[in-house]
């Protein structure tokens, strides 16, 4: 038989489903866009100076008093939709990534060391996560953003505090069952300190159904970020995410002019379904139940 | 299942206490309360004063103790923007949100199931195919856009519906409903289709994926076996062994819809208790964001607890197991 | 002679994975008289349990039945289409399967179950339904058959679970039943008691029987005739006592070795060298050769099924001096 990794193989199942590999592709140039926004973007945003509030709301295609062209229109303040829709992709990217990953290692933090304390501690612990889970990430990402206050490190906090739930289940879920698997039993009765056969052993077994959670936390975080500043908490007006660009404009709309809100949101949902997409295909691909 | 009841019983109320300490906690703890009572330019002596009245001066858990006190009497306190009893403030948005939240939930279930099921039985189909692209659509976009997109639509192009506010309503048992009347299902239909989407498409999903599941296992090939039909198939025997899964992700998706209500109630205007949260956390009025989160709390675990039950009433193997 | 209760003529199921197509039955032929019992035997791998499914028409995707024939009573059954399969199973063709917790519906009483079998064939009442299962429910041999309707799977021991579904199978008195392995799940001790009373129960109801098995113990005192198995094609077919006494295929003379109760106490156990092949790649010519003590350079060739009398063998060089009439 072919000697392919695991790896391998499973990029090989993964490029079977065009939806999957356009997904991943979208994924990719907005991220690379994202990444590049203030080489691409045409105008900066964040520049109060570039700012012309006469070229306020003006539709598509229209040639703003600077002579450049703006191709989305432009928003409340004059600012040129395109590049702002740009650096709200960023914001967006780099929210959902920092949020998703710090979320990621507490969770997993957590979870696995429930797994492996066992007996009440894991009883307790694995309690308040449940409870935690079956509340909903929206109100609790509300109410702490309200109390901490404006910014990016209050909103990045009150999204691990709703998130890392997820991942502490599913990390106590994989380190449990690994956990009561042989193998574990017999290395950890070998002189190897325990916290070598948590990070050798049960961590990487306990990978694949954690990679799914985290892509679809990662989308979770960008939707709430959006929802967030949508509502006019998360994210100072000095940075302006695509939620921030969806309800400013959304007062325009009943007027007609829709541009300002639709296209921040056709950008947002675009992001969003590819991770989305993506994270459905490797769900489907990791999980054995479905094994033909 | 006594036992097992009473055992839920006395956990359900002791978290119930722990998440009353940390909401008060949280909430007054954060922050500064007297800022939102007075203008800022008050002298020291009238500070002083309101300090005093709202018993802001005395620790913590004395706060708490006397706040406690006085929610078993039924006193939540007054709301600081509005002056009146936070309870009876909750109370006469809740019908509004009621009203939206249970037409969501019946909306998502009676057309969530059926559809994943279908698309379970056939997955490869391009009915199937469909269904789940909408799933992953009503899934993944935030509730807010989508009823952007649904005013934008219904309301400003096409016309057909309105674009906000709750409709004529008539009142029944001493409360105003909406949807008795015609134009307050026009008005309702909207919000509560925006509501229903992401609990439509999680249902969809979790009915699809049992579905394909369940239609893999012995039991359903000893069921064909013995000639039984598709139909009686997927009704006596899939159903009922999906529903264990549905059941408990519909229960806990009940609390995620009423809290998706805040959204939604924003966007179209409706009146009810999310809009009422989302204004008082613009301007930390606190006894309602309290009481209003220890509420949301209580339902949850009422909840969670009727899930429990439920799933041992649904899956006889668990009744067994109770000691 | 009257006409076969089953006749499987070159029947082949393949399974088209992505690792290349497996043929789990690749030609299989026999006869099943009426009121007969048949013993199917092979190893795990074998295709002995694919061959129970595509008689019923059971193999789900990605297998299908690519050619071949299966006449119930002189119906075709293979490219029936699905109401007419429908109408015939569990009428006129039931199976029993291996584990009895998992084909039996958890959530589901077994009156309940018992019920949609009835109906799945019958517009009976309610209480007709009951008084059906109660019959059907005492005559496997499980007592206070009323209240044991009320029961779910999980509260019968695993005999009892069994039983039940072998009654849920015999239920419309069909006249092939495809048991696949329905004792290995079981002790032993129960096991002995279900393989008698199943051969009462067939006897009294004219009922043909194929047990499925890979233990040729279970197999002999319950069959009249046993088929052997080997990487999808019947390598080997005869009476029961004279297959096991002495058999012609190599293989089948591998099995009858390994026996524990065949090995002398204190010596090692045989074993056939070797293992079952992977359905993927078979070797080429007889599918056995790679394990067998006397191929030769004919085996590359693929052998042929021969006939001779009551026994038949599909091998180059046949062990049985004598080829018995």
């Amino acid at each position: 038989m072919d000697a392919a990794s695991p790896l391998a193989r499973f990029w090989s199942e993964f490029c079977e489903s065009p939806i999957a590999v356009a997904a991943l592709v979208v994924v990719v140039i907005i991220s690379g866009v994202a990444l590049a926004a203030p080489l691409i973007a045409p105008q900066d945003p964040y520049d109060l100076a570039h700012l012309v509030l006469m070229d306020a709301r003006r539709p598509p295609g229209f040639v703003g008093s600077n002579g450049y062209t703006h191709l989305l229109g432009t928003d409340a303040q004059g600012r040129d939709l395109l590049s702002a829709i740009i650096y709200g992709l960023r914001i967006s990217i780099q929210i959902g990534i920092l949020a998703g990953a710090i979320a990621f290692v507490v969770g997993v933090a957590i979870g696995t060391s429930a797994a492996y304390l066992r007996g009440r501690g894991e009883a307790l612990i694995m309690r308040i996560v449940d409870l935690q889970l079956s509340f909903p990430a929206i109100l609790l990402a509300l109410v702490l953003s309200a109390l901490l206050g404006k910014g990016r490190l209050p909103l990045i906090a009150a999204l691990v505090a709703a998130q890392y739930a997820y991942f502490a289940r599913t990390a106590h879920g994989a380190a449990s069952a690994e956990r009561g698997k042989d193998y574990v039993e017999a290395a950890l009765s070998t002189p190897l300190p325990a916290r070598t056969v948590l990070w050798r052993h049960i961590l990487p077994n306990s990978l694949p159904p954690l990679i799914v959670v985290a892509t679809v936390q990662i989308a979770n975080a960008i939707a709430l970020e959006a929802t967030l500043s949508f509502l006019g908490l998360g994210l100072p007006p000095t940075e302006p995410s695509l939620g921030m660009l969806i309800a400013n404009g959304f007062q325009y709309m009943l007027s007609g002019r829709y541009w300002i809100s639709i296209y921040p949101g056709i950008a947002l949902i675009v992001l969003i379904v590819a991770i989305n997409l993506v994270g459905d295909q490797v769900r489907d691909q990791l999980n054995p139940r479905l094994k033909r | 299942m006594l036992g097992f009841v009473i055992e839920r019983l006395l956990q359900a109320l002791i978290v119930m206490a722990v998440i009353s300490v940390l909401v008060f906690v949280g909430v007054y703890a954060i922050g500064n309360p007297i800022d939102v009572l007075i203008s800022p330019d008050a002298d020291q002596r009238i500070r002083q004063q309101t300090i005093e009245a709202y018993g802001l001066d005395q620790p913590l858990w004395a706060q708490y103790l006397h706040f406690i006190g006085r929610v078993f009497t039924g006193d939540f306190g007054r709301s600081f923007v509005f002056n009146m009893p936070v309870l009876e403030l909750i109370f006469s948005r809740l019908p509004a949100t009621l009203e939206l939240t249970v037409a969501a939930v019946l909306g998502a279930t009676v057309l969530g199931i059926p559809l994943g099921m279908y698309a379970g039985y056939k997955p490869q189909g391009v009915l199937s195919k469909l269904i789940m692209g909408l799933s992953i659509l009503g899934f993944s976009v935030p509730t807010f856009w989508v009823g952007l997109v649904l005013i934008f639509t219904f309301a400003v192009s096409l016309g057909w519906l309105p674009a906000g506010g709750r409709g004529e309503t008539v009142v029944v048992g001493g409360i105003a409903w909406s949807f008795l009347t015609l134009d307050g299902l026009s008005h309702l239909l909207l919000p509560a289709f925006n509501l229903s989407l992401f609990k439509l498409a999680m249902l969809i999903r979790i009915a699809r994926a049992g579905t394909r599941e369940v239609m893999l296992t012995d039991t359903v090939k000893f069921a064909r076996a013995a000639g039984e039909s598709e139909w009686t198939i997927l009704r006596q025997h899939v159903l009922r062994l999906i529903s264990i899964p549905l059941v408990t992700v519909f229960g806990l998706e009940f609390g995620s819809t009423l809290a998706f209500a805040v959204v939604t109630e924003t966007i179209f205007s409706w009146p009810g208790i999310g809009k009422l949260i989302i204004d008082s956390i613009s301007v930390l009025d606190r006894p309602v964001m309290v009481a209003y989160l220890m509420l949301v709390a209580l339902l949850f675990i009422m909840i969670n607890f009727l899930v429990d039950i439920a799933y041992a009433g649904l899956d006889p193997r668990l009744r067994v197991r109770r000691s | 002679m009257s006409r076969p209760a089953l006749e499987v003529r070159d029947l082949a199921t393949h399974f088209t994975t992505r690792s290349g197509v497996l043929k789990a039955v690749d030609g299989v032929s026999f006869d099943l008289a009426q009121g007969e019992i048949v013993g199917l035997v092979g190893e795990s791998g074998s295709g002995k349990t694919v061959t129970g499914f595509s008689i019923l028409g059971l193999v789900d995707p990605p297998g299908r039945i690519v050619g071949g024939s299966v006449k119930l009573a002189g119906q075709e059954l293979v490219g029936l289409a699905p109401r007419g399969l429908r109408s015939l199973r569990g009428r006129k063709i039931a199976m029993v399967f291996q584990d009895p917790m998992t084909t039996l519906n958890p959530v589901l009483t077994i009156g309940r179950q018992m019920q949609l079998a009835i109906l799945a064939h019958d517009k009976a009442g309610a209480a007709a339904a009951r008084d059906r299962s109660v019959a059907a429910l005492s005559r496997v041999g499980i007592p206070d058959a009323h209240r044991r309707l009320q029961a779910y799977p999980h509260e019968f021991s695993g005999g009892m679970r069994q039983r039940a579904a072998i009654a849920i199978a015999l239920l419309h008195r069909p006249d092939v039943i495809v048991c696949d392995e329905p004792t290995t799940a079981l002790d032993v001790s129960i096991q002995a008691q279900i393989l008698t009373e199943m051969k009462g129960l067939v006897r009294d109801l004219g009922t043909a029987l194929i047990w499925i098995s890979h233990d040729l113990a279970t197999v002999s005192s319950l069959a009249s005739r046993v088929l052997v198995m080997y990487a999808g094609r019947i390598i080997e077919e005869g009476p029961t006592a004279a297959v096991l006494r002495s058999p012609c295929h190599p293989y089948t003379r591998g099995l009858l070795d390994s026996l524990p109760s065949r090995s002398a106490p204190g010596r090692d156990l045989a074993q056939i060298p070797g293992s079952t092949p992977s359905l993927l790649r078979l070797p080429e010519g007889c599918a056995f050769r790679p394990r067998c003590p006397q191929a030769t350079q004919t085996c590359l060739a693929p052998p042929p099924f021969e006939r001779a009398g009551v026994r038949a063998y599909r091998c180059h060089h046949p062990l049985a001096a004598e080829i018995a009439t």
